[in-house]
């Protein structure tokens, strides 16, 4: 284990090549330009192979055709290069390829700014590409939790031969933190259903195509089967000081950064303040908010970076009708605001209640 | 008794698919053929289309990878990449590899990606029922250009191969075609070449091979052996257009 003082991105790509990847192709766009930079130089180092793709299409295709020979593939972007990889992402998905996509987003919809933002939750958890299929999608919220997600991220793909998002934002990516560095995984030898070339008259066929209807339905099943088994065994979360919680914030990420802070300030009141903080956004941990009690928790409070909201929806499935849901937000690359957020719940304190709708 | 003829090991005992007459399965069973002589079988890793050149996912007997339209020379270059030892080409058709797929074609071959593509170019979609391609001859009728290409309107044919040979990086870039015997021949030459320069890492190799499409440009497919020898080679012509210098010393 070393320590080291490392900016977001840089962590990430590094915690990706102890995991045992190596292979990365991405095309630059910014706030996420660090993980290819840090890949072109450190990977070869390690045998790896870093190739700057002519597209974010081209990247994500050429992870599908490193995944396809076995070997640990990742890519990353932001916005709108995540959009041009959501084809790429299906492809991953229908053919049981692993591989890890980092998800820098920044602000949007279109060209957007530059600036750290939360507009691309429903991308990230559940529209990530045509087919309705589902990744696992971390979103972690300091760089210690980013670089042992990442690490980490590499197994779930290969169990479940299925992409793995790790959703961050522009602030993550940049900013600089102490990190514990896990030590580098052994590599693998290539799984049997990889292509490497066929043994007598066995061949490997990787396709994203079904034959027919009641194969591709069987196919959906078979899916539909591990994102249950997700819901079961894989959801994390935080429940930061919940237990006796009458306030309580629901945030990932930056935003859940923040709250965190928020509460601390909120408990210094006198104000039982809580937060449950989803790691994984999908699987979503709606059995932390199912589970809260209507007599005891007076609101909870979304806080998200997006406009309209869109954690809100997961959070209101979780919470049903019982307890009032209000928020707290900001876009454009606004950072949710500590004061802001304290002064909400000391004005529902006051009984100044307003409730949110899902539009 | 001597057997002179069999189906290439490299291929499966099922019936193909293709509509009768069409060079795909022509084209198709020569490669097949060169990977059995050079004895790759085990070796090779085949990437498909998306296409009528789809069908070879029920036709190969190697390793297979299914790609998103376009996207083979991507994929190719992720697998190239990571097993170097292994024989890895493309197959893709003038609408796959021209229109939606340019840009993965022109900068794997830019990258000179040490792998091979069979580019099967019969001037039409086939697979989606024979729309106008880039490759589209002026004049020539599809269902979305129904009277006839105008170049007014949508430009004219690309020729692909003279593109990618405009550029310094790809070693081997050759248009043959599977209308004649001899034409055979000379297109399974190629091919066999571009394996072999693949082999000793010579670098990225483009066998484009004229082909028809009988079902969708409404002619018998002797009419189409005609029409290719008339129309498309004045467009397309056959040709080396780079190879590598050692090969030229040679002749
Ligand atoms: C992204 C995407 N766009 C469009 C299609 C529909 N499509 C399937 S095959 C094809 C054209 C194939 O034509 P060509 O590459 O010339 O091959 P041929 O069938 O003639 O051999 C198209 C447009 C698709 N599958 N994916
Ligand atoms: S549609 Fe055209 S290209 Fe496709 S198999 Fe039939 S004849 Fe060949």
């Amino acid at each position: 284990m070393t320590r080291v003082f490392m900016k977001g991105c840089e962590a990430i790509a590094e915690a990706a090549i102890r995991g045992g990847c190596r292979f990365f192709a991405g095309y630059p766009i910014t706030p996420q330009n660090e993980i290819p930079e840090y890949m072109s130089r450190e990977l070869p180092r390690h045998g790896g192979v870093f190739v700057q793709g002519e597209s974010e299409i081209a990247s994500i295709y050429m992870v599908y055709g490193a995944a396809a020979a076995g070997n640990y593939a990742m890519t990353s972007s932001s916005s709108p290069g995540i959009s041009l990889k959501s084809e790429g992402l299906s492809y991953l998905a229908a053919a049981k390829l692993p591989a890890v996509v980092v998800s820098v987003m920044r602000a949007g919809p279109g060209l957007g700014t530059i600036l750290p933002a939360q507009n691309d939750y429903f991308q990230a958890t559940k529209a990530s590409g045509h087919g309705g299929f589902r990744t696992i999608t971390f979103a972690p919220s300091t760089l210690q939790e980013a670089v042992d997600l990442t690490y980490q991220a590499f197994e779930y793909a290969q169990r479940d031969r299925n992409p793995v998002i790790i959703a961050i934002d522009g602030f993550l990516g940049a900013i600089m933190e102490p990190v514990v560095l896990p030590p580098f995984k052994e590599l693998k030898e290539p799984p049997k259903w990889a292509v490497t070339g066929k043994k007598g008259k066995m061949y490997h066929i990787i396709t994203p195509a079904t034959a027919n209807e009641n194969s591709q339905q069987a196919f959906n099943l078979q899916m539909e089967k591990l994102y249950r088994r997700w819901a079961q065994e894989d959801v994390r979360v935080e429940e930061y000081r919940v237990e006796d919680a009458e306030f309580v914030f629901a945030a990932y990420g930056t935003s859940g950064r923040v709250c965190k802070s928020v509460v601390n300030a909120l408990r210094e009141q006198g104000v039982k303040a809580g937060l449950i903080r989803p790691i994984t956004i999908n699987p979503f941990p709606y059995r932390s908010f199912e589970k809260l009690d209507p007599d005891r928790v007076k609101a909870v409070i979304v806080a998200e970076m997006a406009i309209p909201p869109q954690l809100l929806y997961d959070v209101r499935v979780g919470v049903g009708r019982a307890i009032p849901i209000t928020i707290v937000r900001a876009s454009g690359g606004n950072i949710i605001s500590q004061k802001e957020a304290v002064e909400k719940v000391l004005s529902l304190q006051k009984g100044e209640m307003d409730y949110e709708e899902i539009i | 008794m001597k057997k002179l003829y069999s189906r290439p090991e490299s291929l499966n005992k099922s019936a193909s698919g293709f509509c009768p007459g069409c060079m795909h399965g022509t084209i198709t069973k020569i490669t097949a053929q060169v990977i059995d002589e050079l004895e790759l079988g085990e070796k090779t890793i085949c990437c498909l289309p998306v296409g009528c050149g789809t069908l070879g996912l029920l036709y190969w007997n190697l390793d297979l990878v299914g790609c998103a339209h376009g996207r083979a020379p991507a994929v190719a270059t992720g697998i190239k990449r990571s097993r170097p030892q292994n024989l890895v080409f493309t197959y893709q058709g003038d609408g796959d590899l021209g229109a939606i797929g340019t840009a993965e074609i022109i900068h794997a071959a830019n990258r000179g990606e040490n792998f091979t593509t069979i580019f099967v170019n019969n001037s039409i979609y086939g697979m989606t029922g024979g729309q106008m391609a880039p490759t589209t001859l002026v004049g020539q009728k599809s269902t979305t250009s129904p009277t006839g290409r105008d170049p007014a309107l949508a430009g004219y044919p690309m020729n692909i191969s003279e593109i990618i040979a405009s550029l310094r990086a790809p070693a081997y870039v050759a248009r043959f075609a599977v209308n004649t015997p001899a034409n055979i021949n000379k297109a399974k030459a190629g091919i066999k070449k571009a394996f072999e320069i693949q082999l000793r890492n010579g670098g990225f190799t483009f066998i484009e091979i004229l082909s028809n499409c009988p079902t969708n440009w409404g002619m018998t497919p002797l009419e189409t052996l005609d029409f290719i020898e008339e129309q498309t080679m004045k467009q397309f012509p056959l040709g080396i257009f780079k190879e590598p210098e050692e090969e030229i010393d040679k002749c």
